[in-house]
């Protein structure tokens, strides 16, 4: 594989993991208190907001049953709106950003719900109020949890990403469509697949390996 | 069953209390929890409940599952609204309270409960400073009042321990020192016994009897365990349906049961078993030939009385003593005996008996 095709490698990795890393920051930080919103919002829960709850429960399913692929054409006008323009790495971070927020939402939501209804109960006998509960008790209970969520989320965004790359989104997915399929090169194809399957497992491990330390329920001496 | 002597329990809680008003006070409290199935009425968790916390006792509250006990205790610290009623907590009426006012009584209230429920991410330490960091202490502030604490349940080593690697019976010490950090009144127990074995058991009561006497804390504990009640309460409830059926002092409760559920309570804790030669041949009728099977009861100064020795000896009436058992309540001795009495000297025995302030009751007849 000559040097040029190697740059291409590098330079397409780039703009994935640019793409990957700030749709799953804006994604975390929009979805994750969306998530825990909604973990808390029923009616008897922290912040009843029965009719809030339902209203936006609604639109996170109806986000996360539009296939991928048609939501990043059917936003193309708010694409746009935001970063003036519908192709290249920028525009592609709005469609997934929007991919991300209820994908998090939902899968914080049952992070939080898988909290010992005891904790919260006791936390309320202490006389703490419901923003405490979210932040002392709620959260940091929840966060081994969490942290794996946001793992699978960066998962996902990794192979949403590739994608994009049929809208000229840029990235490793983009790569391999361009040249491993219309210029029938078989090795840039392999190339990407294996630079994809590295990040993965990267992602994966890491997230494994801080889950894991914080998590402190199985720990002994 | 047929007792041949009941004396009714006498319920009621003196006008002038030494220890000053109760420091907590249900006054006709009903609590209701809506229909949740088609058709079905409400639930009526308690109905008009009175009952009044005497300061600085360790009052037992028992009941079988089901009979209300966690919704009372739950009305205390406000967890739950009572649907009618008063409950006065320290002067406070919490029922009328708002969720803001209610954060500020909850500091003053502890609670234990019966799976601990301590933050499994923070050390033991960290579950302590809790309800320190949500009163809004300032951290040096906590760290000089947590030490102590530790202390005080005998966890001082184990500070920064997580609570996955504590035994339950550290576990609920860490749950009663977090429960006393913010400097309760009233220390609320929700079973908190009730997940250890019996060496734990006794453990974690006698260190509530000691925070009890110490700190002059009120302790109101829910339990199923009447050997709960026996080994700490100095007063007790008994919640039955809904409804406070017996109360007083523990060791009149427990030496003069009046209601059926609290004798059901106490066959398990003050009653003698009897051998499976007695039962198996025991019958109600009291034919001719048959001796009485006679449950007797010593309470108070006459528990330790031979009262059966000067039966023998100044009636000439001999018994047959199928069973005992002789046992401390709120520190006061307390007897069971069961005496086979032969059928046509049962009258006078009895009255000897009853004479000297116990209390007997025919269990049966045997051949």
């Amino acid at each position: 594989m000559s040097a040029n095709l190697l740059w291409l490698i590098a330079a397409a990795t780039r703009d994935t993991l640019f793409m990957v890393a700030v749709s799953a920051l804006i994604g975390v930080a929009l979805g994750g208190p969306l998530g825990i919103f909604l973990a808390t919002s029923r009616k008897g829960e922290l912040f009843p907001a029965e009719a809030a709850n339902r209203i936006l429960g609604m639109t996170v399913n109806a986000v996360r049953s539009t296939p991928f692929i048609i939501l990043v054409v059917a936003i193309i006008p708010f694409t746009r709106l935001v970063t003036g323009t519908s192709i290249g790495t920028a525009a592609a971070i709005v469609p997934l950003t929007i991919a991300t927020i209820p994908f998090v939402a939902r899968l914080v939501e049952s992070s939080i719900r898988e909290v010992d209804p005891g904790l919260v109960e006791a936390a309320r006998a202490m006389g703490a109020s419901p923003l405490q509960i979210v932040f002392k008790v709620l959260i940091p209970e929840a966060k081994p949890s969490i942290i794996l969520a946001i793992t699978l989320t960066v998962v996902s965004l990794i192979g949403y990403s590739a994608m994009v790359g049929a809208v000229g989104g840029g990235g490793l997915g983009d790569l391999g469509i361009r040249y491993g399929y219309q210029r029938f090169m078989p090795e840039m194809m392999l190339a990407v697949v294996v630079v994809l399957i590295a990040l993965v497992q990267v992602v994966q491990s890491t997230g494994d390996l801080l889950s894991r330390r914080a998590d402190k329920r199985g720990r002994k001496n | 069953m047929q007792p041949l002597s009941t004396s009714p329990h006498a319920a009621s809680t003196p006008a002038t209390d030494p220890a000053g008003p109760p420091i907590v006070d249900f006054q006709s409290v009903t609590k209701r929890f809506p229909a949740t199935g088609e058709g079905a009425g409400d639930f009526v968790a308690l109905s008009d409940v009175d009952l009044s916390i005497r300061r600085g006792s360790i009052t037992g509250i028992i009941g079988r599952s089901g009979a209300g006990k966690s919704t009372l205790v739950r009305l205390v610290n406000g967890l739950e609204r009572p649907t009618s009623g008063r409950v006065v907590v320290d002067g406070t009426d919490v029922a009328a309270l708002d969720e803001k006012g209610l954060r500020a009584i909850r500091r003053s209230v502890g609670m234990i409960f019966q799976h601990f429920n301590l933050l499994s991410a923070r050390t033991a330490y960290g579950n302590v400073a809790l309800p320190l960091e949500i009163a809004g202490v300032p951290a040096g502030e906590i760290r000089k009042r947590i030490l102590p604490l530790l202390d005080l349940v005998g966890l001082s080593d184990r500070s920064s321990l997580y609570p996955a690697q504590l035994s339950g019976g550290q576990k609920q010490r860490v749950g009663i020192a977090r429960a006393l950090a913010t400097e309760p009144k009233v220390l609320l127990s929700d079973e908190a016994t009730s997940a250890l074995d019996p060496e734990t058991t006794r453990q974690v009561l006698a260190l509530l009897k000691q925070v009890n006497a110490d700190l002059g804390l009120t302790v109101l504990l829910i339990t199923h365990e009447m050997q709960v009640v026996r080994e700490i309460a100095s007063h007790v409830a008994v919640l039955d349906k809904g409804s406070i059926v017996e109360e007083g002092d523990t060791y009149s409760v427990f030496s003069r049961p009046a209601h059926e559920t609290t004798r059901a309570f106490l066959e398990g804790v003050t009653g003698v078993r009897l051998p499976a030669f007695v039962t198996s041949r025991m019958e109600s009728e009291a034919a001719a030939g048959r001796s009485a099977v006679v449950k007797v009861v010593f309470t108070g100064p006459t528990a330790t009385d031979p009262v059966l020795a000067h039966l023998g000896r100044d009636l000439g009436i001999d018994v047959n003593i199928l069973a005992g058992a002789v046992d401390e309540i709120s520190g006061k001795p307390f007897g069971t005996l069961v005496v086979a009495i032969d059928r046509e000297v049962l009258e006078p025995a009895r009255r000897f008996i009853e004479a000297r302030g116990l209390t007997c009751e025919v269990m049966g007849y045997v051949r």
